[in-house]
């Protein structure tokens, strides 16, 4: 089993229905989001590009933050999913330091935070928040080695790309362009 | 022109703009550490070599000093954790991949075995010292029979000390500024000056001064050597590494590294203690604190302009 999660840039309109939807469901503290809207405008006027991205954690194969964290907080779930242990987690940032992503963030209550492809939803059979409310209905999710999953098909017919491949964390978060 | 921007209101404060999340503890512990280390290694080798009598503030009296700040280090290192009562799971498993894990158990091993090497050589500094309780004069008893053993173990977990206080941020291949092996063998270099310096402050001895002062000499040269071995490896690396080296190359920690790691931390303490084999009256005390000085100031260079560098995407 492997999650991943594709968003579409073409689709996507940065409404950020996909970071409330989050904070809701999972309960993120003031100030923090476990996943956030990128706008990126390329080119000079009048030639202009732009491309919207809902970013996250993108639940690297060869995860840094995995391989730094000193007391084994950070960890794989079922399917790939990274995971920071509460209970074992020391607050000591080596991982929030390791993400070139920056998809962590120090939770006030002292461990560290970050996106969990909403675990809790998956196991029900559901889909993570961010996915179920999108209007557009541009984010697919599902499991990578089920040829017949969303993510699966949508990834055979279009064309994608991964942030900061050359980072080599061989990251599942893949963005249709 | 490519302009990238966060829409969604995203402030994690820890991060954004550049991240936040390491402050004064982590380069000062790594400062306090790499001192501590460089201090042991100097005492366990000089001990094992068999030349004590010569040098015999560095291998009896200066190591007084590194349990005081490998305490200090530590509870810098506890100061930072967010997560402060759950430090015990640091200590639950042993994590190769991951250079804060074996960081963790050196330190384990190497602040007691400092606490041992200084316990053997109390007499030194309180002559009348007296353990009172027999299990303790047996204690020491036993540890000055097997005493070279102690002084192979402070010299290999010394050693490690010093280069992982290194590794620690090489590991991290997100921020392009740490991820070069160089960091390793340049921050146990600068640690083994920082000890050399430290016996100069402390000893009275003119031979042994001299020694010292050639020690840092050669350090000294070895660290100029790895600052531009680093900087060649960042400029003929990739785009986000070579952006890295530029925020000391006219960026914003030009000055400060330059002014404050190189020239008053190396050129200038190596200037005078030549002046001073060549038997030119200098006030003794500035060469080493310079030194010290400069390897404070790179631990804090290095740990905040690395939290700066980052891939853009």
């Amino acid at each position: 089993m492997r999650y991943a999660m594709a968003v579409d840039t073409k689709k996507c309109v940065g409404c950020s229905d996909c970071v409330v939807a989050c904070q809701t469901e999972n309960n993120v503290p003031m100030g923090f989001c476990r996943d956030w809207v990128v706008e990126v405008m390329d080119g000079t006027y009048p030639q202009l590009e732009m491309e919207i991205r809902s970013e996250r954690c993108n639940h690297c194969v060869n995860s840094p933050c995995v391989r730094c964290c000193p007391t084994g907080a950070s960890h794989f779930a079922e399917g790939g999913i990274v995971l920071v242990k509460e209970t074992e987690c020391i607050g000591c940032g080596a991982c929030i330091a390791s993400c070139p992503y920056d998809a962590r963030y120090p939770h006030p209550d002292g461990y560290v935070d970050k996106c969990t492809f909403c675990i809790h939803r998956i196991k029900k059979g559901m889909k993570p928040a961010c996915v179920e409310v999108c209007p557009t209905k541009c984010m697919y999710f599902g499991d990578l080695d089920d040829a017949n999953s969303d993510v699966s098909i949508v990834l055979k017919k279009r064309k994608y790309k991964v942030l900061i491949p050359e980072a080599g964390t061989d990251p599942q978060l893949y963005f249709l362009i | 022109m490519k302009e990238e921007l966060i829409v969604s209101g995203r402030m994690n404060p820890m991060i954004d703009p550049s991240l936040n999340i390491w402050h004064w503890q982590i380069p000062l512990y790594l400062f306090l550490g790499g001192m501590a280390a460089g201090i042991l290694c100097i005492a366990a080798l000089y001990y094992i070599r068999g030349r004590e009598k010569d040098y015999y503030t560095a291998v009896r009296i200066t190591p007084f000093l590194a349990p005081i700040l490998l305490v200090l280090g530590l509870l810098a290192l506890f100061i930072d954790l967010r997560h402060k009562l759950y430090f015990w799971q640091l200590y639950t498993n042993i994590k190769l991949q991951s250079p804060m894990s074996w960081g963790a158990w050196t330190l384990m091993v190497i602040t007691p075995v400092s606490f041992i090497w200084c316990a053997l050589h109390i007499r030194d500094i309180f002559p009348e010292w007296d353990w009172k309780y027999k299990w303790l004069k047996d204690l020491e008893a036993f540890f000055n029979r097997f005493k070279k053993t102690l002084a192979w173990v402070m010299l290999i977990y010394g050693l490690i000390l010093g280069i992982y206080t290194g590794i620690l941020l090489s590991a991290f291949n997100a921020r392009p500024l740490w991820n070069t092996s160089i960091l390793g063998p340049l921050f146990l270099a600068s640690g083994l000056s920082a000890g050399a310096a430290a016996t100069l402050i402390m000893s009275k001895d003119k031979a042994e001064r001299k020694q010292f002062a050639k020690i840092d000499l050669v350090i000294i040269g070895i660290e100029l050597f790895l600052i531009i071995h680093m900087f060649m490896g960042y400029l003929a690396s990739t785009q986000v590494q070579i952006e890295a080296a530029e925020m000391f190359l006219g960026g914003q920690y030009t000055v400060s590294f330059w002014v404050f790691v190189v020239i008053l931390g190396l050129l200038m303490p190596a200037l005078l203690e030549i002046l001073e084999l060549q038997k030119l009256h200098i006030p003794a005390l500035i060469s080493p604190l310079l030194v010290i000085f400069g390897s404070l100031m790179l631990r804090f260079i290095i740990v905040y302009a690395g939290q700066v560098s980052r891939y853009l995407y």
